[in-house]
């Protein structure tokens, strides 16, 4: 799929099989469509984009999931909270971001990936001039989990 | 193929414990594992001792993966030792860079250990 296709919300398969394949092949989870109220989202990982894509690409999920995806990583138990999570939940949203832009045409070598960023705690509020946003809410091992992709351009 | 020391430049600390993993689920055999978190870290490594083959990731601060591999061929440790890198970045043009710069493999993330046995047991081989 081109990168110049202005419909956006033709991504959304790709972002959500990008996703998919990620947590299947790094972390052995098979993720289901998430149905549930809205949960509780205290972990939050950002990729940037830039060049032929600008945008932003953030992984939400609880603290218990982003722990429960570290231990799944590195195949040991972990405890919340550790330097772990961060690093793992940071490289889970840079392996969605290179993996959807690896998808659509001229994305892959156009579109560069700044290093993740991970926020931790729920008392924030995060503004971009951004339109659209594309999201996709998933459950991973019982847990919420939303992946979203700000576009800027 | 036994004992080889590896280097594993990755700035995530998770992804070379990820890496190291794969490469004994390849089949393997490691004696010792160096970690880098980029390329500047990763020469400081390869002055102090030589290694068997790397592990490199693209995207990293301070130096990336295409910078190490450049600054490669004026270190003594790291003659006919094969890199291959392991990135985000799946373009067609960061293949064609990477292999054009001295990489001998290149596996793009997300990955299965089947990939890293694929890429690095021939590469090893033909060392």
């Amino acid at each position: 799929m081109p990168a110049s296709n202005g419909r956006h919300q033709d991504w959304l398969p790709l972002l959500n099989m990008a996703t998919t394949e990620v947590f299947e092949l790094m972390l052995g989870s098979h993720l289901t469509a998430f149905t549930g109220e809205d949960a509780i989202l205290d972990v939050t990982s950002m990729v940037g984009l830039a060049g032929a894509l600008r945008g932003v690409m953030s992984v939400r999920c609880s603290d218990s999931a982003a722990a429960l995806m570290a231990s799944k990583m590195l195949g040991i138990p972990l405890e919340k909270g550790g330097p772990e999570i961060a690093d793992a939940i940071g490289e889970v949203c840079n392996m969605i971001a290179g993996n959807f832009k690896n998808k659509i045409s001229g994305l892959a070598e156009g579109c560069m990936l700044s290093t993740p960023t991970v926020i931790t705690g729920r008392d924030y509020q995060m503004h971009a001039l951004a339109d659209p946003t594309l999201e996709i809410r998933l459950t991973f091992e019982n847990l919420p989990l939303v992946v979203s992709l700000q576009i800027h351009s | 193929m036994s004992g080889i020391r590896a280097l594993i430049v990755d700035d995530s600390s998770v992804m070379r414990k990820i890496v190291e993993r794969s490469l004994r689920q390849a089949g393997i055999e490691i004696s010792q594992v160096l970690e880098a978190g980029n390329g500047a870290e990763a020469l400081t490594v390869l002055a102090n001792g030589a290694v068997d083959l790397i592990m490199c990731d693209i995207n990293m601060p301070v130096m990336d993966g295409l910078e190490f591999i450049k600054n490669l061929s004026g270190v003594a440790n790291a003659k006919d030792v094969p890199v291959v890198m392991i990135t985000t970045e799946g373009s067609e043009a960061h293949v064609v860079q990477a292999l054009s710069l001295g990489a001998r493999g290149y596996i793009r993330k997300p990955f299965t250990p089947e990939q890293v046995r694929e890429q690095v047991i021939p590469v090893l081989a033909g060392k």
